[in-house]
Parts: structure tokens; C-alpha cells; sequence
């Protein structure tokens, strides 16, 4: 399919905030200052687990400068969370470290925190769970025994087959299985959450949070606390990175508010990096057993999977990510028989939320390393065996996934010629380097999770010409907001100087579902792509009254005749002569766009996106057999990002996905304390976020497929990037020292201990056929 | 108690009077009312709070008040004399230097510093002169070609 023509799209532009960053000017949440703000601060838990006795504020309430002490026994709250398993302040126990049990309101910080200290809060500790495995067995402490409506600590199955996965097996020539686990890791945005309350003199609530689902967080926040959502505004302040921490409310916000409720006063509540690791959402670990199996002449039959998801003390987000995990088994290549049955686990201790690729990386990291067990079984070459299984376009998967565009192919050779993969891989293994693959599959087309998928956008031409999108979507740092007004701009017809975007305010911006699932540049796109094509409209209507010829376009601002070019006016003069004038008329326009997708059924079948973004990755490590250390020393992707709508955008967020999945790969994980629950070492320096000297040059290839359902053919790219480097890594790692990575990060004395212990491919049928 | 001191944050002099304890980022911030740099750890381990102290790269929220009585400081506010961004400024929103812009005015400030010592770093100089500096949405392969580009001129 061949690309639009395009004046705007297309070209490499810089973000539109670019210029308040880099100069100091533009004021995130925490810069921001209200007159006679109050500082809030929050009293933790010390325990994973344990009965709250008693609280006593009275000591704090008396120190001069408090103006608020509020704790379960003296606000109104109600329970919230998937199962309503949570409280903002807790009532009757605390499930792990950090769990909120009372807060404070004073003057500035240093009084709040002594305050803090002056609360007297008697627990009962009780036997703490931290291992899923453990959480499972008889007898094992129940960490939400007030929850009748769920087995022991499994508070949701997701369960799911299509074909016949017995049958499979018995037909295939090859199987391989195994357990693949990954760790507890963190958003780890540079910004740690900040979020700022007010209540007007009528009890108009007003919250600035960098949220990025406002209009869930407000319901959430209305249903919580009792209050009325119609009388809630919430702003967004420019978000200093989320990748998914700051998706939706989390526990402070309700606290925020209860705090400048109780205060009469507005109330900042800022989390320090230690808060922000211990007190906000996390990557749940999850445990896949895996067995894959194919036929003699390497067609995969099937996947089978028993799933165990660490979602830590309550269900947030995170107990939703085995959705996206699911597609992955059975939809990454074309599989035609498949089962998954998980279990999602309470555990004392921090609990998932949303993180970029929400459970992909995951399922990627094990269903991409038996992809290559697959094919080592079969004397075959793993990307040949890709190739041979990959998905094409006009696919509809067994889960029910319509395959639109498909550019997995494409990928796969790319990254294969661009990393020398068949003169090299499998030929370093003296020099301990190695070659390792994995591509993926992730929703690009939204991801129908909610009644509605849609975003709005409205569309208003003002007397000087400038033209301003209010969408639904918010900017999250990702560049959305340049690419939404790119769109706009090549839409209409004007240059992109003319195009403002605003989206930060629920009082002005039409309803969206919010920012998550790769799903901006695709929802949000084609909304203002539908509005601004209603104002051209309007537009070229006002001028044919001006010109007398209905045969107009627009380009680069100036309206003319296409059989007459002389006939031409400024667009700016038309909006002005349709409005300065008896009975005249401003030109405004609004849409709303939901893409045609299903809610998935009971089975989880449907599909859940209107298109699918595919993309391929091949590491090259080098091992250091004396130490276990793997040095990254290359990384080529490829991605099928349907059409770059701005490419530096697009690049950028392969570039920082990738790094970020590097980070998973080799250094990233929040140990936990076992005896005790807590996170040994909740700082960015021992969490092992990657500097500048851990992450190579990305090479980063853009392969566009122009999806017919996607804005100028653009899909979702957010999360790709990331989502199968730890895989590719693990592969590569086997392809240099003959090990098989089990667990990521591949942190040095791991692979020192399998390469010692010669962890292998387990191969369960058809061992030796190679 | 109370100290009064005078810090001279991009060529303007507050006088300001603040605790012994109390770190330059929160006086600079709180008090000086400039809030272009950032805490994003207060421990020395991002860098989104760095300030030039004559001339030399520091972590601000680890570096106290008092410390930089009479100190020549810029913030990410003073990189630019006028309206005009720097070249340095401007290479990073060419080169796709900035997204969430969190690490920015840190990164911009350890770049300079590093520009003035090594005009002409090489990609692998400029990993290491920034390796202090955190960014999680980059991948940061946009921040060293915005820091070549200046050094190539």
C-alpha cells in the first residue's frame, strides 16, 4: 500500500514544548505553588503484614503548625481497586511495606514529618507471605481474609484455550518447556508523583496530578471518597515521565484530597524517590511455565502455559497485564492451538500496576526463547523458523485478532542483514559473543479494555487564523502533542505554526479513555483527524461563497480554484469573512472517534485492537565467562510502525523503549527482604536504571506498512520498543555460552551459576532430532 | 538559626536567609523562586537538580545553601543570556534531546560543563561525562547526538 502524500506528516519536527524544557520555563507539578498550600506527608507501614491495633494522633494534632491529622477512624472512604480489595488509609491491617495509615497537613515539610513521628500506632504483626509460590500453598497466611468471594490468595484466573493443546502435543515431533521469571522492577519516571488538592469556597474540587487517565481517576476518586464528580476538575501539569506509573489514581491522590478536605486548605503531597519506589505501582514479577511444540518441519502446534502473576498485597492495574501476556501466546506467529491458565497471586508486598508493555515483556522473554530452543531442536535457524511461522497480513489469530497490516516479516530481515546474523551467529562463541533474536506483537490500534475505546476532539478556528485542537489525550513527555497537531495541520492544510493543542483540563477537553496501550497517535489521532477535516470543511465552504468556484483546496494556508489557481485567498481572511458580518459564524467542529474493535468474550476472544504492532530485535552480547557479566554490545530493531506521523518522535520512543528494556534485561530489579517484606534498596542507583554508559547506540529501523485504519496509516509504537529485548538478550547469551536464561535481569553471579550448573534447553520430546 | 547569605544565581544577587541544613536546589527553588532545576532523588543520584558553582557541575539538593555564599551559580534559567536558546539548547530539540524534559535543565548543565572542559568530545567522552545524569525517556542516543553536534560546531 503506497503512503499518502503529505506536506507535514512525515517530516522530522521537534516537540512543540521542547523550547520551555530545555530553558527552564515550563512548571510541573511540583513547581507549581497555590496560595496558602499546605505540605502533606503519609505514615507507612513498617510491616508487610500486620493487624492496626490502635492509632493515636493527638500528640500530632498539637504540634503548632499541623492543621490536619487524618487516618481510617476519622475521614469518609470507601474501597477501591479491581475486587475493591484498598483503602487510601488502611482500617483494619496493613498487606505490605508502605501501606498508608495516617497523614499529615502542616505548614511546611519539616513540620509535617515531625508530626508524622508523634503518631503512635500499635500493630499485631502477623506471618507475611512475599513468595507467590508460597502464597499457594495450604496453610499459607491469607492476606485479604476478609475477601470470601476468592480462593486463598488468588484473587483472579484468567484462563483460556483454543484448538486442541492435548492433541498438539501428541502430533508434535519437537517440545521444549520450561519456567521463565522476571522480577519486581519500576516505572522509574525522573519525576516522582506530586499531586495538589484545592476545594473553592462552593466545594469545587480542583486536582492537579500528571495523571494520564483523567476521566477514570476522576470517577475513581469521586466514587472513593463520596464526592460528587460532576464537581471535580482535574488539571494535568506536564508529566516528567510516567511509562505507565502515573497512569490512573493511586492511593496518595485519594489521600491529597482527604487531606485539603479535613485542612480547608489546598495541600501539595510530593513522594521522595524513596516514596516513589516503595509507596507507588510497580512490575509485577510472574512466573511462566512454558512448553512449546512443532511438527517435524518447524510449523509451531502449540503453546501451553501455567502462569503465576506476584501482583504484591492489592489488585491495581497490574492484575489486568495477563490480557496483553495472552495475546502474545497466542498470537505472536500463527499458532493454532493454545492454552493459558493463570493465577493471580496476593503477596505482602508492593503491587503491580501499569508498566510499559503491561506483561508482554513477560511472555515475550519466554515465548521468544523457546521460539530458538524450538529451533536448535530441529538443527533449524532461528530466524528462519520466524520467518517460516510469522503472521501476515489478512491473519485472523485463534484469540481473534485481525491482523490488518503486517510488517513482522520485514523486520525479521532487516534486523537479520543489519546484524550479519547468518555469518555470525553461532561463530563467536570463542570470543564468549553471541547473536540472540525475538520480535513481538502489541496492540497499535488502541486496546478495548472499557465500554468505549474513543477519544474526542474538537476543533476551533479563531479570527487570527489560529487554529486549536482541544483533544482528549494528554502529552506525556512522548511527543503526542506534536503529533496530534501535525495531523491537524496536514488535515486542514495550514502550516503547522498555526496548530495549538490543548488537552490538559476536564472542564475544556472532550471525554477520552486516556493515555496507555500504545493507543494515542492511533485513537486520539484519527479523533482530530475527523474534526479537523469537519472544520476544512466549513472552511472551504466560507470561502466558496468569497471565490464563487466549488472546486477548492487548501495548501500551506492559501485557499484557490483547482481550474482557476488565480481564484485564492488566505485561509485566516476566510474564517474572518464568514465571521465578521451580520448572521455570521465561527468555524468549530468536533468528533469523536472509537476504533471498530470488540470487548473480548468470557474466553477472551475478540478483537481487541483495530490494528497490531509488530517489530523484531537481534542483541549481540559478549559474556565474561570468569564474572557472568553481559556486556550489551549491539541492538538492531526493526518496527512496523504502520506510517512514522514524525519519525525523530518515533525513533525516540524505540530508542528510549529499547534502553529501558535493556535496563530489564541486564540490571533492573527491587529485591525484596523475604523474613520482612521490605525493598532491600529502594534508591535509583542500587535499582540499576541504565545510564548513558550502559546503553549502546540503538540502531533503530522504521518500517511502515500504512494501515488503512490508522491517521495517514500511523500505528501505536509506545511500548515496542521494550518489549522483547530481555528476550533477545537471554537468546543471545545462549548463543555465546550454551546456557538457557530462566530469569531476567541477567544480573552477572545468575549467569555465572547456570553457566556453572550448565542450565540447558529442556527439550521433552524429540531431544536429539536435530 | 538563621544564616543570611547572598546567592548570585545567574549574574542576579538574593540575599536570602536559610538553615544550615537547608540544600541550594530547595533555596534556589523555595526562595530564589527559580524552578527550572529539579529533585528527582535528593541523593546525588540523577542529576535533574545540577547547577554550575563556579563554573563546576553540582548536585544541588546535596550541596548546601551556605556552601555557595558569594558563588558564581547558573541554572538551566541562565544557559541562554537572552531569548535566544544556546546552541546546545537548540541541538537538543533537533535531535530529539527531550521528551518528558524532567532530566533536561541537569543534562543541559553537565553538557556545558563537559563542553567547556572538552570542546570536541567523542560519543564515548560525552557517555561518560553524562553518565551522571539520568533520562528514562531517551535512551539518551538524543542527548549525544545533540552534545556531537555542538562539538562538532
Amino acid at each position: 500500500m503506497t503512503a499518502t502524500e503529505t506536506r507535514v506528516v512525515g517530516k522530522r519536527l521537534p516537540k512543540l514544548d521542547a523550547p520551555d524544557k530545555v530553558s527552564g520555563r515550563i512548571q510541573y507539578a511540583d513547581d507549581l505553588d497555590i496560595p496558602g498550600m499546605l505540605t502533606g506527608a503519609i505514615l507507612r507501614s513498617p510491616h508487610a503484614h500486620a493487624r492496626i491495633v490502635s492509632i493515636d494522633v493527638s500528640k500530632a494534632e498539637a504540634l503548632p503548625g499541623v492543621k490536619a491529622v487524618i487516618h481510617a477512624g476519622n475521614v469518609q472512604q470507601r474501597p477501591f481497586g479491581y475486587g475493591h480489595d484498598n483503602l487510601p488509609l488502611k482500617d483494619r491491617k496493613v498487606r505490605c511495606v508502605g501501606d498508608e495509615v495516617a497523614a499529615v497537613a502542616a505548614i511546611d515539610e519539616a513540620t509535617a514529618k515531625r508530626a508524622l513521628g508523634l503518631i503512635d500506632v500499635v500493630y499485631e504483626v502477623l506471618p507475611a507471605v512475599v513468595d507467590p509460590l508460597e502464597a499457594l500453598e495450604d496453610g499459607a497466611p491469607l492476606i485479604h481474609d476478609e475477601r470470601l468471594d476468592i480462593d486463598g490468595n488468588v484473587s483472579m484466573r484468567w484462563d483460556f484455550e483454543t484448538g486442541d493443546v492435548d492433541k498438539a502435543a501428541e502430533e508434535a515431533a519437537v517440545i521444549v518447556e520450561g519456567t521463565y521469571s522476571s522480577p519486581l522492577a519500576a516505572p522509574g519516571a525522573i519525576e516522582t508523583h506530586v499531586v495538589i488538592a484545592s476545594f473553592d469556597r462552593s466545594g469545587h474540587l480542583t486536582v492537579w496530578s500528571p495523571v494520564h487517565m483523567v476521566f477514570m481517576y476522576r470517577k475513581e476518586l469521586a466514587d472513593t471518597l463520596g464526592l460528587d464528580w460532576g464537581n471535580i476538575t482535574i488539571k494535568q501539569p506536564p508529566v516528567g515521565g510516567s511509562f505507565g506509573g502515573k497512569i490512573d489514581i493511586d492511593t496518595h491522590d485519594f489521600i491529597c484530597v482527604l487531606l485539603a478536605e479535613a485542612a480547608q486548605r489546598p495541600v501539595k503531597l510530593a513522594m521522595s524517590r524513596e516514596e516513589e519506589f516503595i509507596g507507588t505501582r510497580t512490575r509485577q514479577p510472574i512466573h511462566f511455565k512454558l512448553r512449546t511444540g512443532a511438527d517435524a518441519d518447524g510449523n509451531i502446534l502449540f503453546r501451553d502455559t501455567h502462569v503465576i502473576s506476584d501482583n504484591g498485597a492489592y489488585n491495581a492495574w497490574g492484575s489486568h497485564a495477563m490480557l496483553v501476556a495472552m495475546n502474545t501466546v497466542t498470537s505472536l506467529y500463527r499458532v493454532p492451538n493454545s492454552r493459558m491458565r493463570c493465577a493471580v497471586v496476593y503477596t505482602n508486598k508492593s503491587y503491580g500496576g501499569s508498566v510499559r508493555g503491561f506483561g508482554n515483556p513477560q511472555s515475550t522473554f519466554a515465548v521468544e526463547q523457546q521460539l530458538e530452543e524450538i529451533a536448535d531442536a530441529l538443527g533449524r535457524d532461528p530466524m528462519e523458523l520466524r520467518i517460516q511461522n510469522a503472521n501476515q497480513a489478512g491473519d485472523v489469530t485463534p484469540q481473534g485478532l485481525k491482523i490488518t497490516t503486517c510488517g513482522l516479516t520485514q523486520c525479521l530481515e532487516s534486523v537479520k542483514e543489519a546484524s550479519g546474523w547468518n555469518e555470525r551467529r553461532g561463530k563467536m562463541k570463542d570470543r564468549y559473543r553471541g547473536l540472540g533474536a525475538a520480535a513481538f506483537i502489541h496492540v497499535g490500534g488502541g486496546a478495548r479494555i472499557y465500554g468505549s475505546d474513543g477519544c474526542g476532539a474538537m476543533i476551533k478556528m479563531d479570527d487570527s487564523g489560529q487554529i486549536s485542537l482541544i483533544s482528549g489525550s494528554s502529552e506525556l513527555g512522548q511527543g503526542s502533542e506534536t503529533a496530534l497537531a501535525m495531523i491537524v495541520a496536514e488535515e486542514v492544510g495550514v502550516p503547522m505554526s498555526k496548530v495549538r493543542v490543548i488537552h490538559s483540563d476536564t472542564d475544556v477537553k472532550p471525554w477520552d479513555v486516556g493515555v496507555h496501550a500504545s493507543r494515542t497517535t492511533f485513537v486520539a489521532g484519527n479523533a482530530a483527524r475527523l474534526a479537523a477535516g469537519r472544520a476544512r470543511d466549513k472552511l472551504l465552504a466560507a470561502a466558496a461563497e468569497v471565490l464563487g468556484k466549488d472546486d477548492l483546496v487548501i495548501e500551506d494556508g492559501v485557499i484557490s480554484s483547482r481550474s482557476e489557481p488565480e481564484r485564492a485567498m488566505p485561509y485566516d481572511k476566510a474564517i474572518r469573512r464568514l465571521l465578521l458580518r451580520e448572521e455570521g459564524n465561527v468555524i468549530m467542529s468536533t468528533a469523536f472517534y472509537d476504533p471498530p474493535t470488540e470487548n473480548q468474550d468470557k474466553g477472551y476472544i475478540g478483537n481487541i485492537s483495530a490494528t497490531y504492532g509488530f517489530g523484531a530485535h537481534v542483541a549481540e552480547v559478549e559474556v565474561d565467562p570468569g564474572t557472568g557479566q553481559v556486556k550489551l554490545l549491539n541492538l538492531w530493531t526493526a518496527h512496523d510502525v504502520g506510517r512514522a506521523i514524525n519519525p525523530s518522535a518515533v525513533e525516540g520512543q524505540i530508542e528510549g523503549g529499547a534502553v529501558m528494556g535493556i535496563g530489564l534485561a541486564l540490571t533492573e530489579e527491587l529485591p525484596v527482604r523475604v523474613e520482612v517484606g521490605e525493598l532491600m534498596a529502594p534508591n535509583l542507583h542500587d535499582y540499576g536504571l541504565p545510564t548513558m554508559v550502559d546503553a549502546p547506540r540503538i540502531h533503530v529501523d522504521l518500517i511502515e506498512t500504512n494501515d488503512p485504519l490508522g491517521p495517514f496509516g500511523a500505528k501505536g509504537i509506545g511500548e515496542g520498543g521494550l518489549i522483547p529485548v530481555p528476550a533477545a538478550v537471554a537468546n543471545a547469551v545462549a548463543d555465546a555460552v550454551g546456557i538457557r536464561p530462566r530469569q531476567f535481569p541477567l544480573r552477572p553471579w545468575k549467569v555465572l551459576d547456570w553457566i556453572q550448573t550448565g542450565e540447558t534447553s529442556n527439550v521433552v520430546k524429540g531431544a536429539g532430532r536435530g | 538559626m538563621k544564616y543570611e547569605i547572598i546567592l548570585t544565581v545567574n549574574g542576579v544577587a538574593y540575599p536570602v536567609e536559610v538553615d544550615a541544613h537547608a540544600s541550594l536546589l530547595h533555596t534556589v527553588r523555595d526562595q530564589v523562586g527559580l524552578t527550572g532545576s529539579k529533585e528527582g532523588c535528593d541523593d546525588s543520584e540523577c542529576g535533574a537538580c545540577m547547577m554550575l558553582i563556579d563554573g563546576r557541575p553540582v548536585n544541588s539538593c546535596s550541596y548546601l545553601a551556605c556552601q555557595a555564599d558569594g558563588a558564581e551559580i547558573i541554572t538551566v534559567e541562565g544557559l541562554a543570556p537572552g531569548d535566544d536558546l544556546t546552541p546546545l539548547q537548540s541541538a537538543f530539540l533537533a535531535e530529539g534531546g527531550v521528551q518528558c524534559g524532567f532530566c533536561t535543565p541537569g543534562m543541559l548543565i553537565s553538557a556545558t560543563a563537559l563542553l567547556a572542559a572538552n570542546p570536541e568530545p567523542t560519543p564515548d567522552e560525552i557517555r561518560v561525562g553524562l553518565s551522571g545524569n539520568l533520562c528514562r525517556c531517551t535512551g539518551y542516543d538524543g542527548i549525544v547526538r545533540a552534545v556531537s553536534k555542538v562539538a562538532r560546531g
